[in-house]
């Protein structure tokens, strides 16, 4: 049998480049967290203020709601393109004309660097030069103002997302599913087995994982966004598209406060991986759960 | 039980791809007007095309530069993530290490990380520790290739993982009985079958890499200046050249389409293999 030395020696420049790059720095926020320094402020000097930060952030009503509406963000978001994205990926595994062409166009928008993508939808959505807001008042007689009308601001925010991501849902479930044995989809159609059934006993339970690792990747991609929305609305109106990436970032350039906008950015990071860890915990118990039987 | 409707699936496909080329579209748009154009009544058909923007672009000697940066910085990370994430969801799915599954974790908190206060601590191991003499990585191609990774192989390890874990183990045991070393079994048996899984994670690496902008805006001043970076010097909050940006924009499309076209056959290669026949 292979011993596992080997299987380490496959792991370590992967664990050697993340602890570099990763570790390293992280350590460092971690450092500033307990630190007062604003180094262009009225004390430029760095001083240690023990949890401070930390005490200061739990009341900093900016900061709780730009939690909150993240999260809404991220869940609307990662929903709809999870869905989406699956529709799209059984989609392709069809065989019809122009296949490999409607999916080169449909990976399109992954392409489209996030700067440009918020840039492009801003200058379609800014009422009075807007092509949207113009269509839709010329034909459905609604007004689109995404300076004043937080929801609209948000809604769009989403679908923008929604536009620029889905297409990565795609090419991974489509890959999980292109990887998928024939057997168990034969066996199930000699068994009787109608397409629903295929769907809930069969496909599913085989491209989980895969679905898992998306809703990962996403979720946490959906609550670090910065650029595109930065482009879209620069977070408002108000504070209405202010997400934690942002606010983050508003810290610490225009504010350059780093010590606050390290010690919001561990407990960002710490809530983050909480919530996947227990969403990784539940989901692994149950795949090992079901292998027992 | 197959049911073919393929005039109803190019409907829905037009459809589908009119939503998705839309804002495309109207980049291009933008691209071909002259800047005071923008800001009258917008109309959905293009009636005059000015290439001035585009002309003034190709004729930049410093932004072709920065693609080619680009064009080494993204090649190279996305073959690098690649090879080191297919090596190590071998090792995880085939492997019984201790901790493996913490590991597993582990990698992908790596890209839970909020940018904007890493950028910092980047910025000072670039440029103070990892220094030999007078070379510094910052400003380096491989200094960008190696920190793409911290935020590119956690994603292709969670990518590929599902694809390599679903490859049957009985395959490599038969293989190794039959006298394979494991480098065999990985070259020979896994690599085929894995292909379209890592044409996905190459693809989408490669993009993560050639959009990068905060980290390269920082990390980076001339030498291995990247083609976002080059293009967001176009666009700032007080004020856009909108026409430039846009030509930009839309001439990094083309390496990545191309890019795309080689990679799509190794995923319609993996068509042949496990395809889901209805």
């Amino acid at each position: 049998m292979r011993s596992n030395t080997v299987g380490w020696l496959m792991l370590a420049p992967t664990i050697a480049i993340l602890a570099i790059f990763g570790i390293a720095p992280f350590i460092y926020v971690l450092y500033l967290a307990f630190h007062h320094w604003n180094p262009f402020g009225a004390d430029p000097s760095m001083a240690y203020n023990g949890a401070n930060n930390f005490r200061r952030l739990v009341f900093d009503q900016e900061f709780l709601g730009s939690v909150a509406v993240t999260a809404k963000f991220a869940f609307f978001a990662v929903l709809s393109e999870i869905a989406l994205g699956y529709a799209l990926a059984q989609l392709f595994m069809r065989e019809f004309p122009g296949r490999g062409f409607f999916r080169t166009i449909h990976t399109l928008p992954l392409i489209v660097a996030p700067i440009v993508v918020g840039s492009v939808w801003r200058l379609m959505t800014t009422p009075s030069i807007g092509i949207i807001p113009y269509l839709l008042r010329h034909w459905f007689g609604y007004d689109l103002n995404i300076g004043r009308d937080a929801s609209a601001a948000f809604a769009l925010t989403v679908i923008m997302d929604i536009w620029h991501w889905t297409p990565l849902v795609t090419l991974t479930l489509l890959a999980a599913l292109l990887a998928l044995p024939k057997e168990p989809f034969e066996q199930a159609q000699i068994d009787g087995a109608n397409r629903w059934q295929i769907f809930w006993h069969v496909t599913l339970p085989m491209i989980r994982p895969a679905i898992l690792a998306t809703v990962f990747i996403r979720l946490m991609d959906a609550l670090r966004t910065v650029d595109e929305v930065w482009m879209l609305t620069s977070g408002g109106p108000g504070a209405a598209t202010r997400y934690v990436g942002l606010h983050i970032w508003k810290i610490v350039f225009p504010k350059t406060d780093y010590g606050y906008g390290a010690a919001i950015s561990v407990i960002v990071l710490y809530l983050t991986l909480v919530m996947c860890w227990l969403l990784y915990v539940a989901l692994v118990a149950r795949r090992e759960k079901k292998r027992t039987f | 039980m197959r049911q073919q409707r393929p005039v109803l699936y190019l409907l829905l496909w037009l459809f589908l791809s009119l939503l998705t080329l839309f804002p495309i579209y109207w980049l291009f748009v933008i691209s071909v007007k002259p800047a005071v154009d923008l800001f009258t009544t917008p109309s959905l058909i293009l009636d005059t095309v000015y290439w001035k923007n585009y002309v003034n672009v190709i004729n930049n000697e410093t932004l072709r530069g920065y693609m080619i940066n680009s064009l080494i910085i993204s090649t190279s990370n996305a073959l690098l993530v690649t090879v080191l994430a297919f090596l190590a969801c071998y090792a995880l799915s085939r492997f019984d290490l201790a901790g493996k599954e913490n590991i597993f974790f582990w990698t992908i908190t790596n890209r839970m990380a909020p940018a904007a206060v890493f950028l910092l601590p980047f910025y000072l191991l670039f440029t103070q520790v990892f220094t030999f003499g007078d070379w510094k990585l910052y400003d380096t191609k491989i200094g960008m290739i190696l920190l793409y990774c911290t935020f590119n192989l956690p994603f292709a390890i969670w990518t590929l993982r599902p694809t390599i874990d679903g490859i049957p183990k009985e395959l490599d045991e038969a293989a190794t009985v039959d006298g394979a070393s494991t480098w065999q079994v990985i070259h020979e048996v896994v690599f085929p079958l894995a292909r379209p899984g890592l044409a996905v994670t190459f693809i989408l690496t490669w993009v993560f890499a050639w959009n990068e902008f905060l980290l390269a805006a920082t990390l980076t001043s001339f030498n291995a200046r990247t083609i976002t970076t080059g293009l967001s010097e176009y666009v700032t909050t007080t004020g856009t050249e909108w026409g430039a940006m846009a030509a930009i924009a839309v001439i990094t499309l083309i390496p990545a389409l191309i890019i795309f076209s080689m990679v799509q056959r190794h995923i319609v290669a993996g068509l042949t293999f496990g395809a889901v026949k209805e």
